[in-house]
């Protein structure tokens, strides 16, 4: 019988991220759905890592529950992966470097010396990939258009390096056909009639902001934003566009307000101790209506909590992250697609509401790359910035109620950008209308943003799930399945959480209850929407790991219920 | 109350040296847009919090660009500023409080880079807003309201500090004499380089010290400011360290090197780097 989906783990140390990129590449050439998944220590080489490739024959929500295939480069790796297995799986495990007791679910495959005897130490990735290949009915000739692909660089020494490669596939599968294990066979692809790109989350955000219209970028290195510091460094140059790294998350922030002052559109990315760490720059920039976005890619907290795991518990803090009167518009995509769009829409944001915008994103969409469909540039525009073009002096900027336009240095219009309260050209001032005045206008700007990217299936249903974040693709998964199995439920789902789309603001206030499935122990999301006035109640998870599928299903199941017989759940 | 808004109620107290300090970056200013052909709007004025930072709002005649920010956090703010546009004339005003205590952090950065702003330092001793307590500049042994058994800590060195920092441009003086130290605030804003110009501007009301700074016959006070020899190089980093160390309060320049700016070596890389557009950028992600 055959089977839709394959899920591959690599386990063990060094190889595994390689194994898994190659696997996802050629999944992806040869039409497939591909997600990959990793998590790793915080450290330059080595300790325990995995990674872990889904593919689908139908565009893929989730990593996957299960594993179809563990491989296992090291004895650590296959006893800490093992039990993950699905009951017909297979292990196979670097039998060059441990015999594991025996075990009737794996086969053993020297790969380090079968890649020596090909003639290239390092094919041993190909080695694997080979014996993956026959087990589950993956195309051979795919991994070998993939080697040729990749290898063929206009080098001397190419071909070598692509024979001994694609006869390390032949070796692996070889093996493995001899090994008699058999899994269920991967149905043939059915190729997406449109174009795909693959990228992971935190390059897709990069993308998007650029395409925004991004032209200052300043950060700090901090796992798990690094990779859009570096992205930046690479791709932010040219004529009239930069990044630079500098000294700290506070030297980022207020180069980033002092850029967004002075014209640009700038960005920073960085993770919950560095939003820590701006929370008083984000409050100036608020204050003073200064452009700027910045991107938190959360990790597991609190402090330096869980640096390279995944969580969504800096909600609170992205909504509220200065003291003082204050509630930052946020944005939060949930699949490596829409990181792409928030990208450009928190550009976009800042711009039109001249202010500071969050952007939240978490390790697991950060570092996975998945294929998607390809953004068409011209359907995402940038939105350019009000600039007052007035009388050269006594521009009042902040006097009217109504946000007017900017002035910019250079121009006509001098003000003073105020951290303090402010009257009209921003002098510092005490007055209770004043205050009033300001307190409301900063209030007021935010129903510019009121237009989020939104979802709402199922409108009559009395009771929905409304996942938030990175954690729709697992929620999307098991609403489908209840979906099928009759339970009737409704599907909320806002890529903007500050301000809501009015669309969504109406159907939360139809709600009996609405389920929050998070990755944070007080139920971040449910909280805020009970505080502004919704029924809503949290399935929370805090391991550091994404949500499996099979536990939300359940979960929400329980929860739906637990309503239904009148237990009170708010 | 300020010339220009009515509303606005920030005072300094009678005597205040930022008084003389405003002035002399007023000329200077002014002096600079005239030499310079640039626009007054092409100079943005970062201010720290302290009674410093209320200048930008009591800045006379044509009007530049101005930032009140958060505390210790001028010069990231203005480092910004200056990415963002490099023809921006970007001038630091903060007292010793923001500059050298919560702020000292980014002094080094800035030094290294050697980003092309000028920092004029108004350094009186005390935290004079919060009324009265111990500065990083404080002398040790004195009694504040926050050091009531004495202060405990030594006092700051501002000059071997940005020496040892690399700043580029080292100037010194006090709020006295405001032509002179005009003249030294445009020296500092022509210098290609991280400049800064350290004030003495003595707080009347918590730490008043123009006796000790100018001397008093009567009194048998000894002024603590003296000329800067002629015979001193500042280009020589030795002299200028041997004058950092020595006591009293140097008028004039210190130190001044010359060196490429962080916006030189940006003008390089970007003759060097290759821009794409987005939608080159996107094509190297296809599948």
């Amino acid at each position: 019988m055959g089977t839709t989906d394959l899920v591959v783990r690599f386990a063990g140390e060094a190889g595994v991220v390689t194994s898994a990129e190659s696997l996802a590449a050629t999944a992806a050439q040869a039409g497939y759905h591909v997600q990959t998944y990793a998590t790793f220590p915080s450290q330059i080489l080595g300790g325990p890592v995995h990674t872990q490739v889904h593919i689908s024959t139908s565009p893929t929500l989730s990593d996957g529950d299960d594993v179809d295939v563990l491989v296992a480069f090291s004895e650590d790796g296959f006893n800490n992966h093992k039990d993950s297995l699905v009951p017909d799986g297979v292990i196979i495990y670097n039998s060059g470097e441990f015999d594991p007791p025996g075990d009737s679910n794996s086969f053993g495959l020297p790969f380090d010396d079968i890649a020596k005897e090909v003639g290239n130490a390092r094919a041993s990735n190909m080695v694997v990939l080979g014996a993956i290949a026959p087990l589950a009915n993956f195309p051979l000739e795919a991994l070998k258009e993939y080697v040729t692909k990749r290898f063929t660089r206009g080098r001397p020494g190419d071909e070598q390096i692509v024979e001994a490669n694609s006869l390390a596939l032949d070796r692996g599968a070889e093996a493995a056909e001899k090994s008699g294990f058999h899994l269920a066979e991967l149905d043939p692809p059915i190729r997406p009639d449109y174009e795909q790109i693959m990228i992971s989350g935190n390059a897709a955000i990069a993308l998007g902001a650029v395409q925004g219209g991004l032209d200052f970028y300043a950060g700090y290195p901090i796992s798990p934003a690094t990779t859009v510091l570096v992205w930046m460094e690479a791709n932010l140059v040219g004529e009239d566009r930069f990044a630079y790294q500098v000294s700290s998350e506070i030297e980022a922030i207020g180069a980033i307000i002092g850029a967004g002052y002075n014209g640009r559109k700038s960005m920073t990315a960085t993770a919950g101790p560095g939003v820590a760490l701006m929370s008083e720059g984000l409050g100036f920039a608020w204050m003073a209506e200064i452009p700027c976005v910045v991107v938190d890619v959360q990790r597991g907290g609190p402090a330096t909590g869980l640096p390279t795991k995944t969580e969504q518990s800096d909600l609170f803090a992205c909504m509220y992250p200065a003291h003082g009167d204050v509630r930052m518009p946020v944005i939060a995509p949930g699949t490596v697609e829409e990181c792409f769009y928030a990208g450009a829409l928190a550009v976009n944001w800042a711009e039109r509401y001249q202010g500071p915008v969050m952007l939240m994103s978490e390790m697991q969409q950060a570092e996975r790359s998945q294929n998607i469909p390809k953004p068409d540039l011209s359907k995402v525009t940038a939105a350019g910035r009000e600039v007052y073009k007035g009388d050269m002096n006594g521009y009042q900027r902040y006097e009217p109620d109504e946000m007017g336009p900017m002035p910019l240095p250079g121009g006509p219009g001098a003000y003073v950008a105020n951290a303090s309260e402010h009257d009209g050209i921003g002098d510092s001032t005490h007055l209770p209308i004043r205050h009033i005045r300001g307190t409301e206008r900063r209030f007021g700007k935010l129903k510019l943003l009121n237009d989020g990217p939104h979802e709402i299936e199922n409108p009559d249903a009395a009771i929905a799930v409304m996942p938030w974040g990175g954690s729709k693709g697992p929620v999307r998964e098991a609403y489908l399945q209840l979906q099928e199995e009759g339970v009737d439920i409704g599907w909320l789902y806002s890529m903007t959480l500050h301000p809501l789309p009015e669309a969504i603001s109406e159907q939360l206030n139809k709600k009996e209850i609405v389920i929050v499935p998070e990755l944070n122990y007080q139920g971040q999301w449910s909280r805020l929407l009970r505080a502004d006035g919704y029924r809503a109640t949290s399935i929370t998870q805090y391991t550091g790991l994404p949500f499996k599928v099979g536990f939300l299903v359940e979960e929400i199941k329980q929860a739906v219920a637990a309503h239904k017989g009148g237990k009170v759940l708010v | 109350m300020s010339d220009r808004n009515a509303e606005y109620d920030f005072k300094w107290c009678p005597g205040c040296g930022d008084f003389g300090v405003k002035r002399a970056r007023e000329w200077a200013m002014q002096t600079y847009s005239e030499e310079t052909e640039t626009p007054m709007a092409d100079t943005v004025m970062v201010a720290g919090i302290g009674c410093s930072g209320n200048m930008v709002h009591l800045v006379e005649g044509e009007q530049p660009f101005g930032i009140h920010g958060i505390h210790g956090r001028t010069l990231p703010v203005a480092f910004g500023v200056k990415q963002a546009r490099p023809q921006t004339n970007t001038i630091i005003v903060a007292g010793d409080g923001d500059f050298l205590s919560i702020g000292a952090e980014h002094i080094g950065p800035a030094a290294q880079r050697n980003v092309d702003m000028t920092c004029v330092i108004m350094d009186n001793g005390v935290y004079g807003l919060t009324k009265g307590q111990a500065s990083p500049t404080t002398i040790f042994g004195t009694q504040t309201s926050s050091t009531p058994f004495g202060k405990l800590e030594a006092a700051v060195k501002p000059f071997e500090q940005y020496l040892a920092h690399g700043v580029s441009f080292i100037g010194s003086h006090y709020s006295s004499r405001p032509r002179d130290l005009a003249k030294l605030i445009g020296e500092a804003m022509n210098h290609k380089g991280f400049s800064i110009v350290h004030v003495q501007s003595p707080c009347t009301t918590y730490n008043d010290t123009f006796d000790l700074l100018k001397g008093n016959k009567k009194a048998g006070i000894a002024p603590l400011v003296y000329a800067i020899p002629e015979d001193h190089d500042p280009s020589d980093k030795e002299q200028a360290e041997k004058l950092a160390r020595a006591p009293g309060v140097p008028l004039g320049v210190i130190y001044k090197e010359d060196r490429p700016t962080l916006e030189d070596r940006q003008a390089e890389v970007r003759v060097k780097a290759r821009s794409r557009t987005p939608q080159e950028m996107l094509d190297t992600y296809a599948v």
